[in-house]
């Protein structure tokens, strides 16, 4: 088998528009799921609302594509009731922070044995371009529109304080990287939490200064910037460059996890 | 056989779940429906089920939903705001047709109003509460030993129908303790599995589409979109939405007259007392106290979807009384279908009617 037999074919072509990370990040995440070698009448896909989460009609597995912000209330009923079944939940930083982010919190705190894909576009591109939880200070967007004033949220930190057992942040442009991160995730018992920075050209880059797709790609590739050097540059009180996007592996450690599958 | 216990009402309808086959319950702590996750806490683990407390009841009804794609039978139980939290996903059961039971033990409303107390008040919203065209089955306990029954008819018709299923209980019948006898097996209907080589969400005759469960290889997709017999999201054919919700709706209301739950007595009588849950008490009082046959009784165990056509059992109605903790949500209903005047006797604040005060409603015709 390949990724693309994961493919629901006869739906195909996606919504997404020409340019979109979502495309990457669902190759990336059936590769993984592929070379772990799940099964697809064992395998289920949960999402949300948005377009991260139109994800799962895509794939020719069971998936439930459920309310907004509401996947990981939902995926935690599958899973408890079927433990047998792997779970990958597509969302997007609208619908697992804003909307969702009390559901995100305490399923990390449950640890529970699924694998959350998280697209973060720092926008909600469905509805049109509007300012979400992720967006930068400063950035704009229909409702953003003399500059984004709140704080972001951190949501790789949300989840890792909140109780997860993996946690990593990669970008749509680390194709290699994501595609082990979720391999990795697939693996660890209990949450994991894959957030993938992915461009939204139609309603993020064009109001944000980036005028081609491939801009808003090498801004990602150039401002990428590994954990390990992030916490280098920390310790010896160097300035960390502005607009960083730090990423790696942040979290793998093996707190008790609930709904792991049962032994064979 | 049976044996004989003395209950609580949502023990007695934890009980009813678990006689019921009930694996899987999501739920939010909640008074005065509390009493039925925490029995369910305790037993459904013993018995190789689930009990999960949710971060909230949006949660709650989530994880039932979840759950029972899975092919679990799966339950949630709450009172009048956690009712409120769960509309959105009600509707999300009803147009992905999941079979769910959600026990509601009203008390006062609106908002945090009265936690302790018993009303009616929700006996529109669990009808219309979600957004959208949709409809429902609902059931009204007015005993311990319905709490027990018809949580176990809950799971048989949300099985059967694939429809989200009430039971709208009231503190009173929830927190009420009276002897109730168990049966030693309940009978169960089981949803039937989707035949394969069938497009998922095509209905047959029946309106109801056979079940592909998650984890049996069928690989179905359901959203809360307008979907097509794939289960597809296609939401701007006007025609296919209509045909639907259409369907959605017909294959509960169609089915009226055989889900229709009720007890009459006095069906020659001019004065019919109509009542659902813990006022049917009262009125059984009334009747026992005057013991004559000019005043009748219809006690409805099934309020939704309301069974007009038994109305029609009293030919010589020339008056309905209508008894309810709310201001008249199901009198208004009954006078959508009756010629005869309809007296409406909402009570608010917890209390139950009297007997006198119900034996004064009857007035001059008595």
């Amino acid at each position: 088998m390949s990724y693309f037999d994961w493919f629901r074919e006869d739906r195909l072509p996606t919504i997404y528009c020409a340019g979109c990370g979502n495309g990457t990040v669902i190759n990336c995440t059936l590769s993984a799921i592929d070379e772990v070698g799940w099964k697809r009448e064992e395998t289920v896909f949960v999402s949300g609302i948005g377009c991260s989460s139109r994800a799962s009609g895509y794939i020719a597995a069971d998936s439930l594509h459920t309310t907004h912000g509401r996947a990981l209330a939902f995926a935690t009923g599958v899973k408890l009731a079927n433990p047998d079944l792997n779970i990958v939940v597509f969302t997007g930083d609208g619908d697992l922070a804003a909307i969702g982010g009390n559901h995100f919190i305490h399923a990390c705190r449950r640890n529970i044995d699924l694998t959350v894909v998280c697209m973060n576009n720092q926008i909600y591109g469905m509805t049109g371009g509007q300012g979400s939880p992720t967006t930068p200070r400063g950035a704009l967007s229909t409702t953003t529109p003399y500059g984004a004033a709140e704080q972001p949220f951190d949501l790789a930190e949300l989840a890792i304080a909140a109780g997860a057992n993996y946690v990593s942040r990669w970008t749509s442009y680390h194709v290699k990287e994501l595609t082990k991160s979720v391999r990795a995730g697939l693996e660890t018992p209990g949450f994991s939490m894959i957030e993938v920075m992915t461009q939204c050209p139609t309603n993020y880059g064009r109001r944000n200064k980036f005028k081609q797709v491939a801009d808003q790609i090498e801004y990602m590739k150039t401002h990428a910037m590994l954990r390990k050097k992030y916490d280098t540059l920390l310790e010896k009180g160097e300035p960390i460059p502005e607009g960083a996007i730090v990423i790696g592996e942040f979290a793998r450690r093996s707190r008790p996890a609930m709904g792991v599958r049962r032994a064979a | 056989m049976t044996r004989t216990e003395f209950w609580q009402g949502n023990i007695a309808c934890a009980e009813g779940a678990l006689a019921a086959g009930c694996t899987f319950f999501g739920g939010y702590p909640i008074t005065p429906s509390t009493e039925v996750a925490e029995h369910m806490a305790a037993k459904l683990p013993k018995r190789g089920g689930t009990f999960v407390q949710m971060e909230d009841e949006i949660g709650s009804i989530a994880a039932v939903i979840g759950a029972s794609w899975t092919g679990a039978r799966a339950m949630t139980s709450t009172s009048g705001p956690g009712f409120s939290l769960m509309m959105e996903n009600i509707g999300f059961a009803a147009m992905t047709e999941t079979p769910c039971v959600i026990v509601n033990i009203q008390r006062g409303g609106p908002s945090t109003g009265q936690p302790t107390m018993a009303a009616a008040g929700d006996m529109m919203q669990c009808r219309f509460g979600s957004h959208g065209d949709y409809s429902v089955i609902a059931l009204c306990p007015a005993s311990v030993q319905e709490m027990y029954e018809l949580t176990v008819k809950a799971f048989n018709l949300s099985e059967r129908f694939r429809v989200p299923v009430f039971l709208m209980a009231d503190e009173i019948v929830g927190h009420m303790r009276e002897r109730i006898d168990v049966p030693d097996s309940v009978e169960r209907v089981d949803r039937v599995p989707l035949e394969k080589g069938t497009l998922p969400f095509s209905a047959g005759k029946t309106g109801v589409p056979g079940f592909p469960a998650f984890g049996k290889g069928y690989g179905v997709h359901v959203t809360g979109l307008t979907h097509d017999e794939r289960g597809y999201p296609c939401a701007t054919s006007p025609k296919l939405h209509e045909e639907l919700v259409l369907r959605l709706v017909r294959k509960v209301e169609d089915a009226r007259h055989e889900i229709a739950d009720y007890e009459i007595v006095n069906p020659d009588a001019e004065q019919v007392f109509i009542s659902y849950g813990a006022p049917a008490r009262s009125v059984g009082q009334v009747l026992h106290d005057l013991g004559n046959e000019n005043v009748g009784h219809l006690r409805l165990k099934t309020v939704w979807p309301f069974p007009e056509g038994i109305l029609r059992k009293f030919p010589d109605a020339k008056e309905f009384l209508v008894p309810e903790l709310n201001l008249g949500q199901i009198a208004r209903e009954i006078e959508r279908y009756v010629d005869q005047p309809v007296k409406q006797l909402p009570k608010l604040g917890g209390d139950l009617h009297t007997p006198a005060e119900l034996k004064a409603a009857l007035g001059g015709l008595k």
